[in-house]
């Protein structure tokens, strides 16, 4: 197994290509949740294990049914039952075995089904072509990224709260303009693979 | 049952402006960064979201007596994914380079949540022509949306529309960047939250 690429999709994924950022997926739930750091760290948790668990199911369903039998132009329509299937199960299985997680993390759990987040990893999988592992990596790599976002804007929503804005751009405008700002700095990123690269190739010589 | 006494120039009314998907509701925020960097992506999300969103209303409202409350849920899924894959195919087949641009987000408004929102709150309570109405009227506000973003973010970015040079000189290459994307909505979203406090208070008046 290469551990380097591995670790590569990881970082690629949640720094370079973060999803919120550089992708613009699961806008909604980015401004909707990350106003309290507790439910953005909640939101983050849940996401993330549902992203790693979609992406192996759906590779499996893809490469072992879907491809043989000649149906990937399904995908759309395949992937979204797989995922609304999971997070119904996921539901009644943590209702039954952790009541207390349950509580905690269930509210999250029903909002994930129509989050383009969740199924735009098994969509980037199957047109990547990744291997089982690699779909996985990607599929921590973008939780973990979505996580990060969703923290750090909480932890400034947190203060905005307090801050005065002007009128018309209390709530909504100036939450963006802040997405913007952080997206700014995650520009910076973009740099970072070749880098890494760049310095192993270097070694090798 | 809810029904609409609305009459059919005022549901269309009420989605394109009171009720406007982007500037209103903030819903759906993802496509209104993703592809806005040029008029012509915009234009294409635009007119898919307003396919998707009238077949869409017309296909529930048709079935409305049919449907198990129950189960509704995954049939609203499975009729929307159904309509974005037609679309997605189409423009893979017509719209080839558009495609390449902006075709993970094509696929990905199935999972809008305006369209499952407007099949769950009207077209399942509503007659056939209303759902049609809403549906028409919620999708053109869409597609303004996309169209006011992206004409200013091509304008500004690279001195150009639908790809025809306009300004000459040097552009404001931040607003193609993912930052300015969400500059551009932020602000927009402020200045019609400042234009309807105006209008209000001169209601008022």
């Amino acid at each position: 197994m290469d551990f380097n690429k591995l670790f590569q999709l990881i970082i690629a994924a949640s720094l370079i290509n973060n999803f919120v950022f550089t992708r613009f997926l699961g806008l909604c739930i980015f401004f909707g949740v990350s106003k309290k750091m507790e439910t953005a760290v909640g939101m983050s948790i849940t996401f993330t294990a549902v992203m790693v668990v979609s992406a192996a199911l759906s590779w499996v369903v893809f490469q072992y049914i879907m491809v043989p039998l000649d149906i990937t132009f399904l995908k759309i329509i395949v992937f979204i039952g797989i995922i609304a299937a999971l997070v119904q199960s996921a539901d009644t299985i943590m209702k039954k075995v952790s009541p207390s997680l349950y509580y905690k993390l269930g509210i999250y759990l029903a909002l994930i089904t129509t989050n383009c987040i969740i199924l735009a990893v098994p969509l980037i999988n199957a047109g990547e072509s990744y291997t089982f592992i690699e779909s996985m990596a990607f599929g921590l790599g973008s939780g973990l990224g979505f996580a990060l976002a969703l923290v750090i804007m909480a932890s400034i929503r947190e203060k905005l709260e307090v801050a005065d804005i002007p009128a018309p751009f209390k709530g909504m405008p100036i939450s963006f303009i802040v997405a913007g700002l952080i997206a700014l700095a995650f520009t910076g990123f973009s740099g970072l693979i070749t880098l890494y690269e760049l310095r192993a190739i270097s070694r090798w010589l | 049952m809810g029904h609409t006494t609305k009459s059919n120039w005022e549901l269309i009314k009420n989605g394109m402006f009171s009720e406007n998907t982007i500037f209103k509701m903030a819903i759906s925020l993802c496509p209104s960064i993703a592809v806005t960097n040029s008029l012509k992506n915009g234009f294409f999300m635009g007119v898919s979201v307003i396919f998707v969103q009238v077949m869409v209303n017309l296909t529930v409202s048709l079935i409305r007596n049919f449907i198990n409350p129950k189960i509704r849920i995954p049939i609203f899924m499975m009729v929307i994914a159904g309509y974005v894959s037609i679309i997605d195919m189409s423009m893979a087949a017509w719209a080839r380079p558009v495609y390449k641009q902006i075709g993970l987000y094509i696929q990905l408004i199935v999972a809008f949540a305006s369209i499952f929102a407007r099949a769950e709150v009207f077209a399942v309570k509503n007659k056939l022509i209303p759902s049609i109405a809403d549906g028409l009227g919620m999708g053109i506000g869409f597609f303004l949306a996309m169209v006011v973003i992206s004409f200013f973010r091509e304008l500004l970015g690279k001195g150009a529309l639908w790809g025809i040079p306009i300004v000459q000189g040097n552009p404001l290459l931040i607003m193609v960047l993912p930052a300015g994307g969400f500059f551009a909505v932020g602000l927009l979203m402020g200045f019609f939250n400042w234009l309807d406090a105006r209008v209000a208070a001169k209601k008022a008046a």
